[in-house]
């Protein structure tokens, strides 16, 4: 699962995209993993993530089984942070969303810490990592590059597009779903908060970062004007 | 996936949210139609559009109305108004498109969700990757392309014919019917997925062999790859071998999911790995 590691964009567009997740190995230390993941997902909490998630049961913003039509007036697009949390119920992967680099690291050196034994991961630019594991005392263990897109790249979309779609790197948030929701905010339908909280219900486990969608749906209206 | 046509009011909505853009409004039956050529069972429709219960005839009705009057109605694009979507029995080869495709279903032969590889997000407790090696992650199909498994099949001849081994805890070798060559099942060739990870290692001296080996069969295949290359870091957590390979083929290292070695193996009768201490 490399649903964190091909986000499209530069270093400098990572600056407010920090991925600090816990995954339980099979085999390895998946026994007694869950209240180890949730304790992960707590001390994250504390540190004011932009989004939580587990890789079964999705992120902080869910689709609903049964909405309310009165919702099309007044959709909640609040986070429920609590409810991640509570939903953890098998060993897998649980991940914290961070728009800067302070939360990031007071995280890691709060992880480190509490010794969970979980493996832990920093998905982000490559000094962004190490500033992370600066401050938090530790030394990098296991670097995987990412060296972008190859291949047919004709059939790819445009970077502002991308930038957005691939931060679902499970490929559920629709490349044409992406360019629908900068259209609507360039013609004024929705604003670009509410358009990333459409995005971020498609997330399939939770590292799909609103704060840079919306800084990034922000960006591409102001260059239409 | 189907779709139920009682239910279904062609609403379009869910034409925006398939990744791989296998849904379209019938002219001839007005309702969504799903190419089950295209779709690669992933739920992103099932799972992520909100569903309203509405009566589908009164949602027509109104959808008349407002169409005759010339006025739009501006509802929340991520939302089945009728819930019309229902998920399918799916039988063998096809139901592969879904382990590929829906991150929520866990792999058989791993246990592990999404593209089902822990690859070296757990490094520090698996040792996949040891000192002097190169873990290569070659992704095919993302984002929003899919790829085919005969597609895939030439990627693994030709890294088979280089004489590479396939990580075995990896969903595409599990798929081989012959690992020494790199041949995949043959009843799975027409199955297209959403993405797929291939997963070798080598030693570092034959990392630039690989990415050339791999640039040579993108050009052979009809999709898209992501590149991912895995290393161990050195004791003070530099990294200064890999890397200016990769500079070299004029890679721009952006991004990085970097592995902080705070992994414990815990689970009763497991064993440490043997790994290779990193020296000083």
């Amino acid at each position: 699962m490399t649903n964190t590691l091909h986000r499209f964009g530069d270093a400098r567009s990572f600056r407010d995209d920090f991925i600090v997740f816990a995954i339980a190995s099979r085999g390895k230390n998946e026994i007694d993993s869950v209240p180890k993941l949730k304790k992960f997902l707590e001390i994250a909490l504390k540190h004011k993530p932009v989004n939580l998630g587990d890789s079964r049961h999705g992120g902080a913003l869910r689709a609903s089984k049964s909405l309310n039509p009165l919702s099309h007036w007044s959709r909640n697009d609040t986070p429920d942070f609590d409810n991640v949390i509570a939903g953890v119920d098998t060993p897998t992967t649980c991940a914290a969303v961070f728009d800067n680099l302070e939360a990031a690291e007071a995280c890691t050196k709060e992880v480190r810490e509490a010794e969970l034994g979980l493996s832990i991961n920093i998905s982000t630019s490559v000094n962004g990592a190490q500033e992370c594991c600066k401050a938090a005392g530790i030394c990098r263990h296991s670097a995987g590059y990412s060296l972008g897109f190859e291949g047919k790249t004709e059939y790819l979309p445009s970077s502002d597009v991308l930038k957005v779609a691939t931060m679902c790197g499970h490929g559920m948030i629709s490349t044409s779903l992406a360019k629908k929701m900068i259209d609507w905010v360039k013609e004024g339908r929705r604003t670009p908060k509410q358009a990333s909280s459409v995005l971020a219900r498609f997330c399939s486990c939770g590292v799909f970062n609103p704060s840079r969608s919306t800084r990034i749906l922000e960006e591409a209206r102001g260059r239409s004007k | 996936m189907k779709i139920n046509p009682d239910k279904c009011v062609a609403c379009g909505n869910c034409t925006y949210v398939c990744p791989m853009g296998a849904i379209y409004i019938d002219p001839t039956i007005k309702r969504a139609t799903i190419d089950r050529q295209e779709c690669v069972e992933c739920y992103a429709c099932f799972n992520g559009m909100s569903q309203e219960h509405l009566n589908p005839t009164l949602v027509r009705g109104m959808r008349k109305i407002f169409q005759l009057m010339r006025l739009r109605f501006d509802p929340e694009p991520d939302v089945c108004p009728t819930a019309a979507f229902e998920p399918d029995e799916l039988a063998w080869p096809r139901v592969v498109r879904r382990a590929f495709s829906d991150p929520r279903v866990p792999h058989e032969s791993t246990g592990v969700e999404g593209r089902g590889t822990e690859e070296v997000k757990t490094n520090d407790i698996s040792g996949r990757v040891g000192v002097g090696e190169v873990g290569f992650t070659i992704e095919f199909g993302r984002p929003g392309v899919g790829v085919w498994f005969r597609d895939i099949q030439q990627m693994c001849w030709a890294l088979a014919d280089a004489n590479v081994s396939f990580e075995k805890k990896n969903p595409i070798t599990s798929l081989m019917s012959d690992v020494k060559s790199g041949t995949l099942r043959e009843d799975i060739m027409n199955e297209k997925v959403m993405s797929a990870i291939v997963e070798i290692k080598v030693p570092v001296e034959r990392a630039e062999e690989i990415v050339r080996l791999v640039w040579d069969v993108e050009k052979r295949v009809d999709t898209v790859v992501a590149l991912g290359v895995g290393t161990r870091c050195g004791p003070s957590g530099e990294e200064t071998v890999v890397a200016p390979i990769l500079e070299k083929l004029g890679y721009r290292l952006e991004r990085a999911k970097t592995n902080i070695g705070l992994g414990r193996i815990t689970n009763p009768g497991a064993t440490q790995p043997q790994m290779e201490t990193v020296k000083q």
